[in-house]
Protein backbone atom coordinates (compact mmCIF):
# COMPACT_ATOMS: atom_id res chain seq x y z
CA UNK A 1 0.00 0.00 0.00
CA UNK A 2 3.29 2.02 0.33
CA UNK A 3 4.09 1.17 -2.91
CA UNK A 4 3.11 4.70 -5.31
CA UNK A 5 4.05 8.03 -4.16
CA UNK A 6 -0.02 8.90 -4.77
CA UNK A 7 -0.95 6.70 -2.06
CA UNK A 8 2.08 7.18 0.28
CA UNK A 9 0.82 11.09 -0.30
CA UNK A 10 -2.86 10.08 0.90
CA UNK A 11 -2.05 8.29 3.64
CA UNK A 12 0.89 10.86 4.99
CA UNK A 13 -2.22 13.70 4.47
CA UNK A 14 -4.89 11.92 6.52
CA UNK A 15 -2.31 11.19 9.56
CA UNK A 16 -1.27 15.11 9.21
CA UNK A 17 -5.30 16.16 9.11
CA UNK A 18 -6.15 13.94 12.07
CA UNK A 19 -3.65 15.57 13.91
CA UNK A 20 -3.93 18.86 12.72
CA UNK A 21 -8.01 19.65 13.16
CA UNK A 22 -7.80 18.81 17.42
CA UNK A 23 -4.92 21.04 17.65
CA UNK A 24 -6.11 23.59 15.16
CA UNK A 25 -9.27 23.73 17.81
CA UNK A 26 -7.63 25.22 20.15
CA UNK A 27 -5.62 27.71 17.72
CA UNK A 28 -8.86 28.74 16.62
CA UNK A 29 -10.00 29.10 20.18
CA UNK A 30 -7.76 30.89 21.75
CA UNK A 31 -6.84 33.58 18.50
CA UNK A 32 -3.84 31.96 18.06
CA UNK A 33 -3.59 31.93 14.26
CA UNK A 34 -1.19 34.62 13.64
CA UNK A 35 1.23 33.09 16.31
CA UNK A 36 0.71 29.38 13.98
CA UNK A 37 1.86 31.74 11.45
CA UNK A 38 4.94 32.82 13.03
CA UNK A 39 5.83 29.73 14.13
CA UNK A 40 5.55 27.80 10.28
CA UNK A 41 7.44 30.90 8.73
CA UNK A 42 10.48 30.48 11.46
CA UNK A 43 10.59 26.50 10.14
CA UNK A 44 12.56 27.47 6.80
CA UNK A 45 15.11 28.77 9.37
CA UNK A 46 14.94 25.49 11.06
CA UNK A 47 15.37 23.94 8.59
CA UNK A 48 18.31 25.97 6.93
CA UNK A 49 20.05 25.71 10.51
CA UNK A 50 19.80 21.89 10.53
CA UNK A 51 21.52 21.75 7.18
CA UNK A 52 24.32 24.03 8.74
CA UNK A 53 24.08 21.74 12.11
CA UNK A 54 23.67 18.56 9.83
CA UNK A 55 21.01 17.96 12.51
CA UNK A 56 17.55 15.91 11.58
CA UNK A 57 16.22 18.19 9.92
CA UNK A 58 12.06 17.74 11.66
CA UNK A 59 14.07 18.13 15.13
CA UNK A 60 15.64 21.23 13.79
CA UNK A 61 12.47 22.84 12.35
CA UNK A 62 10.54 21.64 16.25
CA UNK A 63 13.37 23.75 18.04
CA UNK A 64 13.39 26.83 16.01
CA UNK A 65 9.87 27.01 16.40
CA UNK A 66 10.07 26.43 19.92
CA UNK A 67 12.77 28.66 20.42
CA UNK A 68 10.13 31.49 18.66
CA UNK A 69 7.35 30.57 20.72
CA UNK A 70 9.55 30.78 23.59
CA UNK A 71 10.87 34.36 22.78
CA UNK A 72 7.42 35.64 22.22
CA UNK A 73 6.45 34.39 25.60
CA UNK A 74 9.12 36.62 26.77
CA UNK A 75 9.05 40.00 24.64
CA UNK A 76 5.58 39.98 25.79
CA UNK A 77 6.61 40.23 29.55
CA UNK A 78 8.82 42.65 28.52
CA UNK A 79 5.20 44.90 27.67
CA UNK A 80 6.49 47.50 25.20
CA UNK A 81 4.95 46.37 21.97
CA UNK A 82 1.87 44.84 21.40
CA UNK A 83 1.84 41.12 20.65
CA UNK A 84 0.50 41.67 16.89
CA UNK A 85 3.32 43.99 16.46
CA UNK A 86 6.31 41.01 18.00
CA UNK A 87 4.27 38.61 15.80
CA UNK A 88 4.82 40.78 12.91
CA UNK A 89 8.71 41.20 13.51
CA UNK A 90 9.58 37.09 14.27
CA UNK A 91 7.28 35.97 11.72
CA UNK A 92 8.73 37.75 8.62
CA UNK A 93 12.02 38.50 9.91
CA UNK A 94 12.69 34.34 10.70
CA UNK A 95 11.09 33.63 7.40
CA UNK A 96 13.50 36.69 6.19
CA UNK A 97 16.55 34.83 7.62
CA UNK A 98 15.79 31.41 6.93
CA UNK A 99 15.55 32.86 3.05
CA UNK A 100 19.14 34.56 3.14
CA UNK A 101 20.79 31.18 4.67
CA UNK A 102 19.57 29.21 2.33
CA UNK A 103 21.07 31.63 -0.18
CA UNK A 104 24.61 30.92 1.33
CA UNK A 105 23.73 26.95 1.28
CA UNK A 106 25.82 26.96 -1.96
CA UNK A 107 27.01 24.12 -1.40
CA UNK A 108 23.57 21.87 -0.80
CA UNK A 109 20.33 22.11 -3.50
CA UNK A 110 17.90 23.16 -1.68
CA UNK A 111 14.18 22.63 -3.04
CA UNK A 112 13.22 26.36 -1.72
CA UNK A 113 9.63 25.92 -3.56
CA UNK A 114 9.41 22.25 -1.48
CA UNK A 115 9.85 23.73 1.96
CA UNK A 116 7.39 27.16 1.01
CA UNK A 117 4.69 24.97 -0.34
CA UNK A 118 5.64 21.33 0.57
CA UNK A 119 6.10 18.23 -1.37
CA UNK A 120 3.45 16.07 -0.21
CA UNK A 121 4.02 13.96 -3.42
CA UNK A 122 7.58 13.06 -2.45
CA UNK A 123 6.94 11.45 1.02
CA UNK A 124 8.64 8.89 2.13
CA UNK A 125 7.99 5.73 4.00
CA UNK A 126 9.97 7.12 7.04
CA UNK A 127 8.02 10.69 6.58
CA UNK A 128 5.15 8.24 7.13
CA UNK A 129 5.95 6.83 10.00
CA UNK A 130 7.20 10.20 11.66
CA UNK A 131 4.09 11.86 10.84
CA UNK A 132 2.24 8.73 12.63
CA UNK A 133 4.55 8.67 15.40
CA UNK A 134 4.51 11.97 16.00
CA UNK A 135 1.07 12.80 15.62
CA UNK A 136 0.34 10.05 18.07
CA UNK A 137 1.98 11.62 20.43
CA UNK A 138 0.80 15.08 19.85
CA UNK A 139 -2.99 13.26 19.85
CA UNK A 140 -2.74 11.54 23.39
CA UNK A 141 -1.17 14.41 25.05
CA UNK A 142 -4.16 16.13 23.97
CA UNK A 143 -6.18 13.66 25.12
CA UNK A 144 -4.76 13.50 28.62
CA UNK A 145 -4.58 17.06 28.91
CA UNK A 146 -7.56 17.74 27.47
CA UNK A 147 -9.52 19.45 30.61
CA UNK A 148 -7.00 21.64 31.58
CA UNK A 149 -6.43 22.61 28.48
CA UNK A 150 -10.16 23.56 27.70
CA UNK A 151 -10.12 24.92 30.80
CA UNK A 152 -7.24 27.32 30.16
CA UNK A 153 -8.77 28.24 27.19
CA UNK A 154 -12.14 29.44 28.84
CA UNK A 155 -10.66 31.03 31.66
CA UNK A 156 -7.30 31.03 33.10
CA UNK A 157 -8.31 32.95 35.75
CA UNK A 158 -10.63 30.28 36.99
CA UNK A 159 -8.55 27.33 36.03
CA UNK A 160 -5.86 28.70 38.29
CA UNK A 161 -7.90 29.56 40.84
CA UNK A 162 -9.75 25.72 41.14
CA UNK A 163 -6.09 24.77 41.21
CA UNK A 164 -5.11 23.91 37.70
CA UNK A 165 -1.77 25.23 35.77
CA UNK A 166 -3.20 27.81 32.49
CA UNK A 167 0.51 28.91 32.39
CA UNK A 168 1.43 25.12 31.23
CA UNK A 169 -1.25 24.87 29.06
CA UNK A 170 -0.25 27.22 26.88
CA UNK A 171 3.51 26.21 27.07
CA UNK A 172 2.55 22.66 26.34
CA UNK A 173 0.01 23.86 23.62
CA UNK A 174 3.15 25.92 21.85
CA UNK A 175 5.36 22.68 22.03
CA UNK A 176 2.10 21.10 20.57
CA UNK A 177 1.87 23.19 18.06
CA UNK A 178 5.84 23.49 17.24
CA UNK A 179 5.95 19.73 17.12
CA UNK A 180 3.04 19.81 14.02
CA UNK A 181 4.99 22.42 12.50
CA UNK A 182 7.67 20.16 12.42
CA UNK A 183 5.88 17.39 11.32
CA UNK A 184 4.08 19.54 8.79
CA UNK A 185 6.33 20.78 7.21
CA UNK A 186 7.72 18.71 4.34
CA UNK A 187 3.51 17.64 3.22
CA UNK A 188 2.72 21.60 3.00
CA UNK A 189 5.17 23.53 2.98
CA UNK A 190 5.82 26.71 5.34
CA UNK A 191 3.37 29.22 4.35
CA UNK A 192 0.54 26.49 4.18
CA UNK A 193 0.52 24.89 7.28
CA UNK A 194 -1.40 26.73 9.74
CA UNK A 195 -4.12 26.43 7.03
CA UNK A 196 -4.33 23.20 7.75
CA UNK A 197 -4.50 24.16 11.70
CA UNK A 198 -7.35 26.72 11.24
CA UNK A 199 -9.81 26.25 8.01
CA UNK A 200 -10.88 22.51 8.82
CA UNK A 201 -11.38 23.57 12.80
CA UNK A 202 -13.47 27.11 11.81
CA UNK A 203 -15.37 24.86 9.35
CA UNK A 204 -16.21 22.41 12.23
CA UNK A 205 -17.32 25.40 14.58
CA UNK A 206 -20.84 25.68 12.65
CA UNK A 207 -21.02 22.18 12.94
CA UNK A 208 -20.06 21.40 16.78
CA UNK A 209 -22.06 21.43 19.80
CA UNK A 210 -19.08 20.69 22.16
CA UNK A 211 -15.82 21.14 22.12
CA UNK A 212 -14.96 17.44 21.90
CA UNK A 213 -17.18 17.20 18.96
CA UNK A 214 -15.53 20.31 16.95
CA UNK A 215 -12.22 18.56 17.64
CA UNK A 216 -13.45 15.11 15.76
CA UNK A 217 -15.35 16.95 13.17
CA UNK A 218 -12.60 19.24 12.27
CA UNK A 219 -10.28 15.51 12.25
CA UNK A 220 -12.67 14.63 9.46
CA UNK A 221 -12.97 17.57 7.79
CA UNK A 222 -9.45 17.66 7.78
CA UNK A 223 -8.89 14.31 5.72
CA UNK A 224 -12.01 15.42 3.56
CA UNK A 225 -9.81 18.30 1.96
CA UNK A 226 -6.51 15.97 1.85
CA UNK A 227 -8.47 13.14 -0.16
CA UNK A 228 -10.13 15.60 -1.50
CA UNK A 229 -7.41 18.14 -2.78
CA UNK A 230 -5.33 15.47 -3.65
CA UNK A 231 -7.51 13.43 -6.09
CA UNK A 232 -7.78 16.89 -7.33
CA UNK A 233 -4.58 17.80 -8.04
CA UNK A 234 -4.06 14.24 -9.74
CA UNK A 235 -7.27 14.89 -11.83
CA UNK A 236 -6.29 18.45 -12.79
CA UNK A 237 -2.80 18.64 -12.56
CA UNK A 238 -2.31 21.41 -10.08
CA UNK A 239 0.03 22.12 -7.18
CA UNK A 240 -0.81 19.29 -4.42
CA UNK A 241 -0.54 21.23 -1.32
CA UNK A 242 -2.34 24.28 -2.54
CA UNK A 243 -5.10 21.98 -4.00
CA UNK A 244 -5.51 20.53 -0.27
CA UNK A 245 -5.72 24.09 0.84
CA UNK A 246 -8.69 25.54 -1.70
CA UNK A 247 -10.36 21.85 -0.87
CA UNK A 248 -10.51 22.68 2.89
CA UNK A 249 -11.97 26.33 2.06
CA UNK A 250 -13.88 24.65 -0.81
CA UNK A 251 -15.94 22.56 2.72
CA UNK A 252 -15.65 25.68 4.81
CA UNK A 253 -17.45 27.46 1.82
CA UNK A 254 -20.46 24.98 2.08
CA UNK A 255 -20.64 24.38 5.46
CA UNK A 256 -21.42 27.81 5.83
CA UNK A 257 -24.87 26.91 3.93
CA UNK A 258 -26.02 24.52 6.99
CA UNK A 259 -27.89 26.75 9.34
CA UNK A 260 -26.44 27.01 12.70
CA UNK A 261 -29.54 27.09 14.92
CA UNK A 262 -31.10 23.82 13.38
CA UNK A 263 -28.04 21.89 14.57
CA UNK A 264 -27.33 22.72 18.42
CA UNK A 265 -27.82 24.70 20.97
CA UNK A 266 -31.28 25.37 21.55
CA UNK A 267 -32.74 25.61 24.83
CA UNK A 268 -36.40 23.94 25.73
CA UNK A 269 -38.78 26.01 24.88
CA UNK A 270 -39.82 27.19 28.00
CA UNK A 271 -43.19 26.77 29.61
CA UNK A 272 -46.16 28.48 30.33
CA UNK B 1 -5.55 28.66 68.73
CA UNK B 2 -8.36 31.46 69.16
CA UNK B 3 -10.77 29.83 66.66
CA UNK B 4 -10.45 26.56 67.58
CA UNK B 5 -11.20 27.80 71.07
CA UNK B 6 -14.38 28.95 69.39
CA UNK B 7 -15.24 26.22 67.98
CA UNK B 8 -14.50 27.24 64.14
CA UNK B 9 -13.97 25.17 61.21
CA UNK B 10 -10.90 27.45 59.90
CA UNK B 11 -10.10 27.05 56.11
CA UNK B 12 -7.83 29.73 55.31
CA UNK B 13 -5.90 32.07 57.44
CA UNK B 14 -3.46 35.27 56.10
CA UNK B 15 -1.48 36.87 58.69
CA UNK B 16 0.23 39.81 58.20
CA UNK B 17 0.34 38.98 54.31
CA UNK B 18 2.11 40.88 51.55
CA UNK B 19 2.21 40.63 47.43
CA UNK B 20 5.36 42.82 45.79
CA UNK B 21 5.70 42.69 42.38
CA UNK B 22 8.76 44.17 40.79
CA UNK B 23 9.42 46.30 43.24
CA UNK B 24 5.89 47.85 43.81
CA UNK B 25 3.71 46.45 46.85
CA UNK B 26 0.60 45.41 45.94
CA UNK B 27 -1.08 44.81 49.32
CA UNK B 28 0.90 44.36 52.62
CA UNK B 29 0.08 43.52 56.08
CA UNK B 30 -2.84 41.31 55.66
CA UNK B 31 -4.90 39.55 58.27
CA UNK B 32 -7.76 37.60 57.63
CA UNK B 33 -9.57 34.25 58.44
CA UNK B 34 -11.92 32.21 57.04
CA UNK B 35 -13.91 29.27 58.16
CA UNK B 36 -16.77 26.65 57.45
CA UNK B 37 -20.34 28.82 57.24
CA UNK B 38 -18.79 32.62 57.04
CA UNK B 39 -19.15 34.74 54.70
CA UNK B 40 -16.36 37.36 54.17
CA UNK B 41 -16.66 40.85 51.72
CA UNK B 42 -13.51 42.74 50.96
CA UNK B 43 -14.28 46.07 49.58
CA UNK B 44 -12.33 48.94 48.74
CA UNK B 45 -11.42 50.83 45.51
CA UNK B 46 -9.75 49.79 42.63
CA UNK B 47 -6.24 49.06 43.04
CA UNK B 48 -6.46 48.62 46.38
CA UNK B 49 -5.61 44.69 46.46
CA UNK B 50 -8.66 42.94 46.45
CA UNK B 51 -7.85 40.35 43.76
CA UNK B 52 -4.07 40.46 44.74
CA UNK B 53 -5.59 39.20 48.20
CA UNK B 54 -8.18 36.80 47.30
CA UNK B 55 -5.41 35.75 44.72
CA UNK B 56 -3.39 34.78 47.91
CA UNK B 57 -6.45 33.18 49.30
CA UNK B 58 -7.04 30.60 46.47
CA UNK B 59 -3.14 30.20 46.25
CA UNK B 60 -2.91 31.70 43.01
CA UNK B 61 -0.51 34.24 44.38
CA UNK B 62 2.56 33.44 46.84
CA UNK B 63 2.55 35.90 49.89
CA UNK B 64 5.98 38.06 49.30
CA UNK B 65 5.87 38.56 53.21
CA UNK B 66 3.59 37.41 56.12
CA UNK B 67 2.30 33.56 55.28
CA UNK B 68 -0.80 31.93 54.69
CA UNK B 69 -2.11 29.14 55.83
CA UNK B 70 -4.80 26.93 54.03
CA UNK B 71 -6.42 23.80 55.20
CA UNK B 72 -4.93 21.19 53.66
CA UNK B 73 -6.82 19.58 50.23
CA UNK B 74 -8.81 22.94 50.74
CA UNK B 75 -11.17 22.91 47.63
CA UNK B 76 -11.83 25.96 45.99
CA UNK B 77 -15.24 26.92 44.10
CA UNK B 78 -14.71 30.18 41.76
CA UNK B 79 -17.24 32.45 40.50
CA UNK B 80 -15.12 34.84 37.94
CA UNK B 81 -16.65 38.33 37.43
CA UNK B 82 -17.01 38.15 33.88
CA UNK B 83 -16.21 35.26 31.73
CA UNK B 84 -16.87 36.20 27.66
CA UNK B 85 -16.68 32.82 25.94
CA UNK B 86 -16.08 33.62 22.31
CA UNK B 87 -18.68 32.24 19.41
CA UNK B 88 -15.83 30.01 18.46
CA UNK B 89 -15.99 27.81 21.31
CA UNK B 90 -19.24 25.63 21.15
CA UNK B 91 -20.14 24.82 24.85
CA UNK B 92 -23.13 23.55 26.03
CA UNK B 93 -24.17 24.70 29.60
CA UNK B 94 -23.98 20.74 30.45
CA UNK B 95 -20.38 20.65 29.48
CA UNK B 96 -19.48 23.81 30.96
CA UNK B 97 -20.47 22.38 34.44
CA UNK B 98 -17.70 19.69 33.68
CA UNK B 99 -14.99 22.28 32.88
CA UNK B 100 -12.43 21.76 35.41
CA UNK B 101 -13.62 17.92 36.65
CA UNK B 102 -15.85 15.10 35.88
CA UNK B 103 -19.55 14.77 37.46
CA UNK B 104 -22.48 12.76 36.42
CA UNK B 105 -25.66 13.74 34.44
CA UNK B 106 -27.41 13.50 37.78
CA UNK B 107 -25.05 15.11 39.57
CA UNK B 108 -25.10 18.43 36.38
CA UNK B 109 -28.67 18.26 36.39
CA UNK B 110 -29.00 18.33 40.67
CA UNK B 111 -26.24 21.53 40.72
CA UNK B 112 -28.72 23.48 37.96
CA UNK B 113 -32.09 22.70 39.11
CA UNK B 114 -30.78 23.88 42.72
CA UNK B 115 -29.98 27.37 41.21
CA UNK B 116 -32.99 27.13 39.05
CA UNK B 117 -31.42 26.54 35.67
CA UNK B 118 -32.26 23.03 35.11
CA UNK B 119 -33.89 23.74 32.05
CA UNK B 120 -30.85 25.75 30.54
CA UNK B 121 -28.92 22.00 30.35
CA UNK B 122 -28.76 21.85 26.72
CA UNK B 123 -28.23 25.47 25.92
CA UNK B 124 -25.15 27.25 24.48
CA UNK B 125 -23.68 29.12 26.84
CA UNK B 126 -23.10 32.27 24.11
CA UNK B 127 -27.54 32.20 24.58
CA UNK B 128 -27.83 32.89 27.90
CA UNK B 129 -29.18 35.89 29.75
CA UNK B 130 -26.31 37.47 31.87
CA UNK B 131 -28.51 36.36 34.45
CA UNK B 132 -28.54 33.12 33.52
CA UNK B 133 -25.00 32.56 32.96
CA UNK B 134 -24.41 34.09 36.59
CA UNK B 135 -26.51 31.32 37.80
CA UNK B 136 -24.65 28.68 36.21
CA UNK B 137 -21.83 29.74 37.23
CA UNK B 138 -22.55 29.39 40.49
CA UNK B 139 -24.05 25.94 39.47
CA UNK B 140 -20.86 25.18 38.38
CA UNK B 141 -18.36 26.14 41.00
CA UNK B 142 -20.84 24.48 43.70
CA UNK B 143 -20.97 21.45 41.77
CA UNK B 144 -17.30 21.38 43.23
CA UNK B 145 -18.66 20.96 46.41
CA UNK B 146 -16.07 23.28 47.41
CA UNK B 147 -15.35 24.35 50.68
CA UNK B 148 -14.18 27.85 49.89
CA UNK B 149 -16.03 29.59 47.29
CA UNK B 150 -14.66 32.81 46.22
CA UNK B 151 -16.97 35.16 44.38
CA UNK B 152 -15.28 37.66 42.32
CA UNK B 153 -18.06 40.94 41.90
CA UNK B 154 -20.84 38.77 41.76
CA UNK B 155 -23.85 41.32 41.55
CA UNK B 156 -21.82 43.48 38.60
CA UNK B 157 -23.92 44.05 36.03
CA UNK B 158 -26.99 41.86 37.44
CA UNK B 159 -30.48 44.30 37.98
CA UNK B 160 -31.82 44.87 41.65
CA UNK B 161 -33.98 41.66 41.64
CA UNK B 162 -31.20 39.85 40.20
CA UNK B 163 -28.90 40.82 42.90
CA UNK B 164 -31.22 39.79 45.74
CA UNK B 165 -31.98 36.46 44.13
CA UNK B 166 -28.56 36.26 43.71
CA UNK B 167 -27.53 37.15 47.25
CA UNK B 168 -30.62 34.58 48.19
CA UNK B 169 -28.64 32.23 46.42
CA UNK B 170 -25.43 32.73 48.79
CA UNK B 171 -27.27 32.68 51.90
CA UNK B 172 -28.69 29.11 50.77
CA UNK B 173 -25.51 27.87 49.64
CA UNK B 174 -23.82 28.78 52.69
CA UNK B 175 -26.66 27.38 55.05
CA UNK B 176 -27.24 24.22 52.97
CA UNK B 177 -23.33 22.75 52.23
CA UNK B 178 -21.80 24.92 55.13
CA UNK B 179 -19.00 26.05 52.98
CA UNK B 180 -17.01 29.01 53.77
CA UNK B 181 -17.52 32.06 51.53
CA UNK B 182 -15.46 35.23 50.17
CA UNK B 183 -16.92 37.49 48.61
CA UNK B 184 -14.91 40.88 46.51
CA UNK B 185 -16.74 43.41 45.56
CA UNK B 186 -15.71 47.35 44.54
CA UNK B 187 -19.36 47.60 44.74
CA UNK B 188 -19.80 49.80 47.78
CA UNK B 189 -23.30 50.36 48.14
CA UNK B 190 -24.17 46.75 48.67
CA UNK B 191 -23.21 44.66 51.10
CA UNK B 192 -24.79 41.57 52.41
CA UNK B 193 -26.00 41.97 56.02
CA UNK B 194 -25.01 37.89 56.42
CA UNK B 195 -21.46 39.26 55.72
CA UNK B 196 -19.53 38.07 58.89
CA UNK B 197 -16.73 40.37 58.47
CA UNK B 198 -16.34 43.14 55.90
CA UNK B 199 -12.38 44.00 55.58
CA UNK B 200 -11.73 47.24 53.52
CA UNK B 201 -8.81 47.27 51.63
CA UNK B 202 -6.62 50.33 50.43
CA UNK B 203 -3.05 48.61 50.22
CA UNK B 204 -3.70 47.26 53.47
CA UNK B 205 -6.52 46.79 55.83
CA UNK B 206 -7.60 49.52 56.55
CA UNK B 207 -10.91 48.70 58.97
CA UNK B 208 -13.06 45.65 59.38
CA UNK B 209 -15.89 44.25 61.33
CA UNK B 210 -19.58 43.88 60.43
CA UNK B 211 -21.06 45.69 57.93
CA UNK B 212 -22.31 48.01 60.46
CA UNK B 213 -19.43 48.73 62.47
CA UNK B 214 -17.21 48.99 59.06
CA UNK B 215 -19.97 51.64 58.40
CA UNK B 216 -19.23 54.02 60.75
CA UNK B 217 -15.67 53.60 60.66
CA UNK B 218 -13.80 57.15 60.55
CA UNK B 219 -11.04 54.81 58.30
CA UNK B 220 -13.96 54.32 55.55
CA UNK B 221 -15.31 57.29 55.91
CA UNK B 222 -11.99 59.03 55.06
CA UNK B 223 -11.48 56.43 52.46
CA UNK B 224 -14.68 56.56 50.52
CA UNK B 225 -15.99 60.15 51.94
CA UNK B 226 -18.81 61.01 53.45
CA UNK B 227 -21.36 60.72 50.35
CA UNK B 228 -19.62 57.17 49.62
CA UNK B 229 -20.75 56.35 53.14
CA UNK B 230 -23.96 57.02 53.21
CA UNK B 231 -24.90 54.85 50.45
CA UNK B 232 -23.19 51.76 52.41
CA UNK B 233 -26.85 49.65 52.08
CA UNK B 234 -26.45 46.65 53.97
CA UNK B 235 -28.77 44.03 51.81
CA UNK B 236 -31.20 42.66 53.93
CA UNK B 237 -34.25 40.65 52.48
CA UNK B 238 -37.51 41.51 52.74
CA UNK B 239 -39.24 40.60 49.31
CA UNK B 240 -42.94 41.54 48.87
CA UNK B 241 -42.38 40.02 44.89
CA UNK B 242 -42.75 35.80 43.83
CA UNK B 243 -39.95 34.28 41.68
CA UNK B 244 -40.26 32.07 39.07
CA UNK B 245 -37.47 29.45 40.09
CA UNK B 246 -35.29 30.96 37.79
CA UNK B 247 -35.23 34.38 39.71
CA UNK B 248 -37.17 35.93 37.28
CA UNK B 249 -39.47 38.80 38.88
CA UNK B 250 -43.30 37.47 38.33
CA UNK B 251 -44.08 40.86 37.45
CA UNK B 252 -42.40 43.58 36.24
CA UNK B 253 -42.09 47.27 37.85
CA UNK B 254 -43.52 45.62 41.47
CA UNK B 255 -42.05 47.94 43.78
CA UNK B 256 -38.76 46.46 46.15
CA UNK B 257 -39.35 46.79 49.75
CA UNK B 258 -35.65 45.53 51.27
CA UNK B 259 -34.52 48.24 53.72
CA UNK B 260 -31.93 50.59 51.85
CA UNK B 261 -31.64 52.71 55.53
CA UNK B 262 -32.95 55.70 53.45
CA UNK B 263 -31.72 56.29 50.41
CA UNK B 264 -31.85 54.80 46.88
CA UNK B 265 -29.78 52.71 44.76
CA UNK B 266 -27.56 54.62 42.71
CA UNK B 267 -27.05 53.05 39.11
Amino acid sequence: MFGDYFSRALIAGIGLALVAGPLGCFVVWRRMAYFGDTMAHSALLGVALSIILSMNMTLGVFAVAALVAGALIVLQRQATLSTDALLGILSHSTLAVGLVLVGFLTTVRIDLMGFLFGDILAVSVEDIAVIYAGGAVIVGVLIWAWRPLLASTVSPELAEAEGLRPEASRLLLMILMASVIAIAMKLVGVLLITSLLIIPAATARRLSATPEAMAIVAAVLGVIAVVGGLFGSRTWDTASGPSIVVAALLVFVVSLAVPVSRLFGRREIYGT
Amino acid sequence: MMDALAGKDVLVRLEDAGVARGGRTLVSGIDLSIARGEIVTLIGPNGSGKSTTAKMVTGVHKPTSGAVWRKQGLRIGYVPQKLSIDWTLPLTVERLMTLTGRFGRREIEEALDKVGAGRLLKAAVQELSGGEFQRVLFARAMIRKPDLLVLDEPVQGVDLSGEAALYRLVRSIRDTTGSGILMISHDLHVVMAETDTVICLNGHVCCRGTPSTVKRSPEYLRLFGERAAGSLAIYQHHHDHEHHDDGCVVAEGQVHDHSHEGHAHVR
